[in-house]
């Protein structure tokens, strides 16, 4: 900015304007609107408008069965659908008592994390592409290409799986769809460092990032800031180690935090290179996971008629966009009685009010885009 | 610390604005008197015994049958690492409660959450208006009773049966 003085003498004053940024702004990674008073290029606030992509997903799951609601989990966060699976079957399996396979168990672990490795390219990709680097975005897309092959291979389907199930998964993984997947992942890995390269240690984009949108761990606390974002923030907290489920016990796997390396801490450069060193950590859990894939049924014997007994439960995984909450009423009939969606992506845009205040318009598209939110998480 | 533990001590403190602790199912919750519900999650996040730093979830519940709407909060410590449930009725046709804003900052969204889809009155809210459904709807979808109205801005609802719609 030019050293002129803003409001310099009387005759020349600046006022207030009220941009409506949205619903079709394409940083916003899907529909999603911003009501933005500015003065010049420096915000005095911007207030988050959602609920264009509000399709009642919580209550459909009041008038249809236990089983024929997972598919429309999926529909929550199209990016990590595995994820929704199995928060929901957990969920039901709680409710239930049931015991899923041993071998169903390190099916889901294998999908989520090939999910997880997806929705982070997705993250990072249309992060650069967001502050104005195209390239790394096809980058990213081209490795995600694979991954959604993989899940064709594994469940069907490219997007909305509806692969993990109540009591395990629906299909098994087969053995060429593991040598396939090992071979990914020698391949991978190499590939973020091409990608640090490219991207994530270029000046640039780290002047660009650095220091912008701190989010404090005080915040993070009183907005529920979850996930990648609260790990950021240099909490190291992650459900799959700190509120055990599945077979994540049994694997080794370190959780990257923010350090405030290139700038404070949790800022949106921490934001970006935690996600980074997810994707990493990601690896190790499949290679770990490929080795150690038990023989055995892929899926428990569950009635078709399910009705657990009456009761409640919140369950919680660790999603791509942090801890997924799924609070589930059972009255013991053959629907859920009550199905509560509780998503990372909500409280993070819930900040975005607070955060934003003399910001520059530009950087609330970098912290869009390194809250890594997810429209139709936020909607449900 | 035990869920036990956390009601014996809130109980302690509130006796009498708190009761019905159930301690032998999946997540132990308690009930709340709804004009104790503020000062409760205030020492439950103070007290540096129980020290719920974050407000997971707030949600409700409709319950009909017992004529009465829940509002339930899911409160959890990073540094305990316990959880705790909290429920506080409200009768159906005016269901009002004040807001948690005070203690925790995420009660905003989801309290406006909870008015639009279950017509919940959170008293002194700083902004309570929709947030997922139109300002200008009609009714609370997740209640039970709700009926969807059926047209919105002369659009129709309701879908039109499948041969009616091959006939045209």
């Amino acid at each position: 900015m030019s050293e002129a003085p803003h409001n310099g003498g009387e005759a020349f004053h600046t006022e207030d304007m009220t941009i409506s940024m949205g619903p079709q702004h394409p940083s916003t990674h899907g529909v999603l609107r911003f009501i933005v008073k500015t003065d010049g290029e420096v915000m005095s606030e911007a207030i988050p408008d959602v609920g264009y992509l509000h399709r009642s997903i919580e209550k459909i799951g009041e008038k249809v069965t236990w089983h024929g609601y997972v598919p429309y989990t999926d529909r929550a966060d199209y990016l990590a659908a595995m994820f929704t699976n199995q928060a929901f079957c957990m969920a039901a399996e709680k409710l239930a008592g049931i015991e899923v396979t041993r071998r169903g168990e390190f099916c889901r672990v294998i999908a989520c994390e090939l999910n997880r490795i997806a929705s982070h390219l997705i993250a990072v990709g249309t992060f650069g592409q967001d502050i104005g680097a195209v390239t790394p975005f096809l980058h990213a897309l081209r490795e995600r290409e694979t991954i959604n092959n993989f899940m064709e291979e594994i469940c069907g389907a490219r997007l909305t799986y509806n692969y993990i199930r109540i009591g395990g998964v629906g299909y098994d993984i087969l053995p060429e769809t593991c040598a396939r997947v090992t071979e990914f992942i020698d391949h991978f890995e190499p590939i973020v460092d091409e990608y640090n390269r490219l991207l994530s240690y270029n000046k640039i984009f780290v002047e660009r990032l650095a220091n912008v949108a701190t989010i404090t761990r005080e915040d993070a606390f009183q907005y529920n800031i979850v996930g990648p974002n609260l790990r950021a923030c240099g909490l190291k907290w992650d459900i799959r180690r700190d509120i055990p489920y599945s077979v994540y016990p049994e694997l080794e796997f370190d959780i990257p935090v923010g350090a405030g390396e290139k700038g404070t801490l949790g800022d949106c450069y921490d934001r970006y290179i935690v996600r980074i060193r997810e994707m990493e950590e990601s690896c190790k859990i499949l290679r770990q996971c490929l080795k150690m894939l038990p023989k055995g049924p892929a899926i428990a014997k569950v009635a078709r008629k399910f009705k657990p007994p009456a009761g409640e439960v919140y369950v919680r995984v660790e999603a791509p966009r942090g801890d997924m909450g799924f609070y589930v009423v059972s009255d013991g009939s053959e629907y859920p009685y009550r199905v509560r969606i509780r998503t990372g992506s909500f409280t993070a845009m819930s900040l975005i009010d607070k955060i934003s205040r003399g910001l520059m318009v530009a950087d609330l598209i970098a912290l869009i885009a390194s809250l890594d939110v997810d429209a139709p998480e936020i909607d449900r | 610390m035990e869920a036990k533990e956390i009601y014996a001590r809130t109980e302690r403190k509130f006796s009498g604005k708190v009761s019905g602790f159930q301690g032998d199912v999946v997540d132990p919750n308690f009930r709340v008197e709804a004009q104790a519900i503020v000062e409760v999650c205030r020492y439950l996040r103070d007290d540096p015994e129980s020290n719920f730093e974050v407000l997971s979830d707030l949600t409700g519940l409709d319950l009909p049958k017992e004529n009465k709407l829940q509002v339930v909060y899911h409160l959890y410590s990073y540094s305990k690492r316990h959880q705790i449930v909290l429920k506080v009725d409200l009768p159906r046709d005016n269901p009002h409660v004040s807001t948690m804003e005070g203690v925790w900052k995420v009660a905003n969204w989801l309290e406006r959450e909870v008015f639009d889809l279950f017509g919940v009155v959170f008293e002194g809210h700083s902004d309570l208006r929709r947030i997922l459904l139109p300002e200008d709807w009609v009714g609370y979808p997740l209640r039970k009773d709700y009926v969807e109205q059926e047209e919105y801005d002369g659009i129709s609802t309701q879908r039109a049966p499948l041969v009616e719609k091959l006939l045209r």
